[in-house]
């Protein structure tokens, strides 16, 4: 199988050359990559050996997976899984239990030091990992164990990426993101709960093209689609330059298509490319449909206040204030006590001046 | 610390803090200033019109006759800038809603484009009175470290509000934490610094015009 | 007893009150104070700014009766006030103050900053930094009984005098007259005009007066040195000749501090409030008027201004009545720049006039005056206060300017006609 050039299989299931040429075009602007790149990402496909993937899955909801597989129709995206060798993905693999393992050692030895760890969830660190087991073994060893023969690591979704709601307060399974755990290995990021299918594609099809990854920004996400945040590239944008606002979600303004900032949108500090891209092959995307964004693809956007909160309000409720208030007055008491002392004690120390007290005394 | 837990620490256990100390030093100095009393004053009143603390808490915002021209640049510099402050931190749309969350009160707000221009005037103003004070001899003589410390700490939450609304320097994201940040510390220092005449303004005024409202002087 | 650091300290703590607490909480160093302060405008010198000046009250506040101070203190960190310092701070807090208030009026936050320099000088004469040149007048004051050593046998004198040259009678302790009439010993003195002027004016509106013979000096040095024990000692004569005599009022002469010192501080000084009322001559020569009593022949030809006494006008209240009787008798009475109100000191007011090293200073801040008479160029400057009028003098005649200083209550009596042609005589 993993001796197929890709554009047979593709050809195989009925999608043209022209078809797929035109995807390695939109892949690569979507990159911001020179249109070139296109055609290169087409010649490199189209040569290129199916790589060999390993897909490990964590502390995770399957959301990430659900998303790359689930489309309504065949969509490109879906054609990731013919551009990929996946030799191992619980999920979608027929083989279960001992078949399982074996075949994942097998795809580790014959691959070793070139193979793709793409990983979803976080990994839990509490209990010494008991909170996850695959087969008996944490994720924790599991992940040490197969990080060790890849030549990258892809860390699908915000629980992988950043530890994401497992990590969420009070994290009880001590959640890490991948990076936390492995530090000698190429890792790029894909955040989001879960991350644009076309992202994931974008990010293989460099790797295929070019040999590496993609440019990286300071959090290990691809500068291509994570470089601007949702508001910057939000449709709804000039509403709240106008200071149009939807109130509620049932008010005119809402039917007005006005800015959801009110309302608790993430968009002016989540980067994602969700405005441009959208979902379900180009559909729609959340803040098109009426609700704000979450800011899912940023590190602990659980713990980043309420959702429905705009982010000029607190995040959490002030607790503080009421005993910072009768601290205040407790102090304010206690110098105004010990003032009234002092000054009562200079009034009665007071010597009356005479004339003679006018001077100084000379020796 | 990414940006984002940065911006949520600055919204939650940051903002939590800064209100505190500010809620605690402001009843604290309060306090601690008018406990201090005073005698009554034994000598017969004088009433006249227009004599009177509240007169005075009102009348001083306006230049005593012939002030105006000696000093125009501290009465301009400083109407402009403490109209300013009080437009962007009142009528600008988030921060009503920051009113709000906290409070539970609200108003109408100015549209950000015109928010936008009294902030440009604000800062401009605010770099006014800067120079002013290095360049006036009275100012430079008076200025303390608190002097330019105080100034840094009002300048710097318009500067990063600014910053951040437009886009330019840094992310979005660590500009408006950064702004936050910027009016926390504005918060904490205020009760302990000259700032804190925005609280006792009032009683200065007051104190002013009642002591010279008995002697029927309308100061 | 001597005066010490100590003891001036004590005397501050005593003093400091909320007031003074939220004044110093407000200042934000805007430098307006010095643009009022004539002793900064007219020398360009930073130092001369009014909040400056109290620089020693304010640490002494913040070590004392602040929290922060006052740890900043037991750390060490805080600067103690020290004497040498309060022997420098002795020309700002006296010879470049004459307790005019114009700072406090100007002030935006609204600091009372002559209310403090008033509290500060407490603590500087107990520490024994006042200067010599007040604390010589205040001598007087307690041991002769007057600040230029005026004695009861000089005041008889005058009294016969005026008697004889205008064949008008002067009363002395005359019990249950309505008006006890007080005088600054520079009238005693220089000015014997005003005693006569009282008396015609005083018998044309038909009413009863009289000197006091234990309390006939109105000036008090001891408030101008700064010292409740001092001037309460002074106040306190007047206030026991007032109650001797059972007068109703008492009028305060044609002097600024003297006012001050009886009407505004002198119940505060006793404690209690006074049984008769305070006033101001000009306030009486006001109330006259209105009531028609005060009538008057011929007019001023001569341009005429008035130059308000700060302690009469902008720290005592009194600022028209001096307007509409300059209108009764003069023709051309005009207006100096910032008059009335916002008037400008002479530069010799809260006793700066006794400090013999403060003379220079006092010359350059008459620039000023000079600079408000220039704007307006009259033949004659009419005030209402003898250390005004002495202090005029003398900046006039160094700047070679000819233009004569008259009291408002002498030349208002100069236009009551003789009682033989007068119907009420």
């Amino acid at each position: 199988m993993s001796d197929n050039r890709i554009l047979e299989t593709l050809a195989g299931q009925g999608i043209s050359r022209r078809a797929f040429l035109k995807y390695c075009a939109t892949l690569a602007s979507l990159m911001a990559l020179p249109p070139s790149a296109g055609k290169a990402f087409a010649e490199a496909l189209a040569k290129a050996p199916r790589p060999s993937v390993i897909w490990l899955p964590f502390q995770e909801c399957t959301g990430c997976t659900e998303s790359i597989t689930r489309s309504h129709s065949p969509s490109i995206e879906g054609m990731i899984f013919d551009m990929i060798s996946l030799d191992y993905q619980e999920t979608l693999m027929a083989a279960a239990g001992h078949q399982a393992e074996a075949a994942l050692h097998e795809a580790m030895e014959r691959n070793m030091g070139k193979y793709i760890l793409i990983v979803d969830g976080s990994v839990p660190l509490g209990l010494d990992g008991a909170y996850s087991c695959i087969a008996g073994r944490s994720n924790l060893e599991m992940l040490k164990e197969v990080a060790q023969g890849a030549a990258a690591i892809v860390a699908m979704g915000s629980c992988a990426a950043y530890g994401g709601l497992p990590k969420a307060n009070p994290n009880p399974t001590g959640a890490v993101a991948v990076s936390d755990v492995i530090k000698d290995k190429p890792i790029v990021n894909i955040p989001g709960c879960p991350p644009i299918p076309a992202v994931i594609t974008g990010v293989l099809a460099h790797y295929l093209t070019f040999g590496s990854l993609p440019e990286l920004d300071h959090l290990g996400r691809p500068k291509s689609f994570y470089g601007e945040t949702i508001h910057d590239r939000c449709y709804r944008r000039p509403f709240y330059d106008q200071g149009k606002f939807a109130k509620t979600f049932d008010d005119e303004g809402a039917r007005k298509g006005w800015c959801l900032f009110e309302l608790g949108c993430k968009g002016p500090v989540t980067y994602n490319a969700c405005a441009s891209v959208k979902w379900n092959g180009g559909t729609s995307w959340p803040v098109e449909s009426g609700h704000g964004c979450l800011g899912c693809s940023e590190p602990d956007f659980w713990d980043a206040g309420s959702f429905y909160k705009a982010l000029s309000m607190p995040a959490n409720p002030l607790k503080l204030a009421a005993g910072a208030a009768v601290a205040g007055a407790v102090a304010g008491i206690a110098i105004s006590v010990s003032n009234k002392a002092r000054k009562g004690a200079a009034k009665t120390g007071h010597e009356t001046t005479t004339l003679a007290d006018l001077e100084k005394h000379h020796e | 610390m990414n940006e984002l837990q940065f911006l949520t620490w600055v919204r939650g256990t940051g903002l939590d803090i800064a209100v505190a100390i500010f809620l605690l030093g402001v009843i604290w100095r309060l306090v601690e200033i008018y406990s201090l009393g005073r005698k009554k004053d034994l000598a017969a009143p004088r009433h006249t019109p227009g004599a009177s603390g509240w007169h005075t808490i009102v009348r001083r915002s306006v230049p005593p006759p012939g002030m105006f021209k000696q000093s125009p640049v501290t009465y301009v510099g400083g109407y402009v800038f403490h109209i300013g402050l009080a437009l962007i931190v009142f009528f600008f749309a988030p921060h009503i809603k920051l009113i709000e969350g906290l409070l539970g009160i609200s108003w109408p707000g100015l549209p950000s484009q015109i928010i936008d221009l009294v902030t440009v005037v604000t800062l401009a103003a605010m770099v006014v009175v800067l120079v002013d004070r290095i360049k006036k001899p009275v100012k430079r003589f008076l200025s303390t470290f608190e002097d330019w410390f105080t100034w840094a700490v009002t300048f710097l939450p318009v500067l990063t509000g600014w910053l951040a609304v437009q886009h330019l320097l840094l992310p979005y994201t660590t500009m408006l934490a950064l702004h936050i940040l910027s009016v926390e510390v504005l918060l904490v220092v205020l009760p302990f610094t000259k700032l804190f005449h925005a609280f006792t303004v009032f009683g200065s005024r007051w104190y002013n015009g009642a002591v010279n409202g008995h002697k029927g002087v309308p100061v | 007893m001597t005066a010490t650091l100590e003891k001036g300290v004590r005397v501050l703590k005593e003093v400091i009150d909320a007031p003074i607490a939220s004044y110093f909480n407000s200042c934000v160093h805007c430098g307006l104070c010095a643009e009022a302060c004539l002793f900064y405008t007219e020398t360009g010198d930073p130092k001369y700014t009014p909040i400056h000046k109290l620089e020693p009250l304010r640490r002494v506040y913040e070590q004392e009766y602040t929290l922060l101070g006052r740890l900043a203190k037991l750390v060490g960190l805080a600067k103690p006030v020290t004497d040498a310092e309060l022997h420098e701070w002795q020309e700002l807090v006296y010879n470049s103050c004459t307790l005019c208030g114009r700072c406090s009026v100007v002030c935006p936050v609204g600091n009372d900053i002559v209310y403090m320099v008033r509290k500060l000088r407490e603590g500087m004469s107990a520490s024994g930094n006042a200067p010599d040149g007040i604390k010589g007048a205040a001598s007087r004051t307690i041991t002769i009984g007057s600040p230029m050593g005026v004695k009861l046998p000089a005041v008889k004198a005058q009294m016969k005098h005026v008697e004889e040259d205008h064949d008008i009678p002067i009363p002395l302790d005359v019990e249950g007259a309505e008006y006890m009439v007080m005088l600054s010993s520079m009238e005693i003195i220089n000015f014997p005009e005003y005693l006569a002027a009282i008396a015609k004016i005083m018998r044309q509106a038909g009413k009863t007066w009289t000197l006091c013979s234990t309390a006939f000096e109105a000036t008090n040095a001891g408030m101008q040195i700064g010292n409740s024990d001092l001037a309460r000692v002074i106040v306190t004569r007047i206030v026991d000749g007032a109650e001797r005599l059972k007068v109703k009022t008492v009028i305060s002469p044609e002097c600024g501090h003297a006012y001050t010192a009886l009407r505004w501080e002198g119940a505060n000084l006793v404690g209690r409030p006074f049984t008769f009322q305070v006033k101001h001559i000009i306030e009486v020569l006001g109330e006259f008027q209105e009531q028609g009593l005060l009538k008057t022949e011929g007019m001023e030809t001569d341009r005429l201004t008035f130059h308000d006494p700060c302690q009469l006008a902008r720290r005592g209240g009194v600022i028209q009545q001096q307007r509409s009787l300059m209108k009764q008798i003069a023709q051309d009475f005009v207006e100096m720049p910032d008059a009335g109100f916002m008037n400008w000191c002479c530069g010799g007011g809260g006793g700066a006039s006794a400090i013999e090293e403060g003379e220079e200073l006092r010359l350059e801040a008459f620039k000023k005056k000079k600079a408000q008479l220039d704007a307006v160029k009259p033949d004659r400057l009419v005030t209402a206060c003898a250390n005004c009028r002495i202090v005029l003098e003398e900046g006039l005649e160094h700047y070679q300017m000819d233009i004569p200083v008259v009291g408002l209550t002498e030349t208002i009596a100069e236009h009551i006609p003789d009682p033989v042609n007068s119907e009420g005589a």
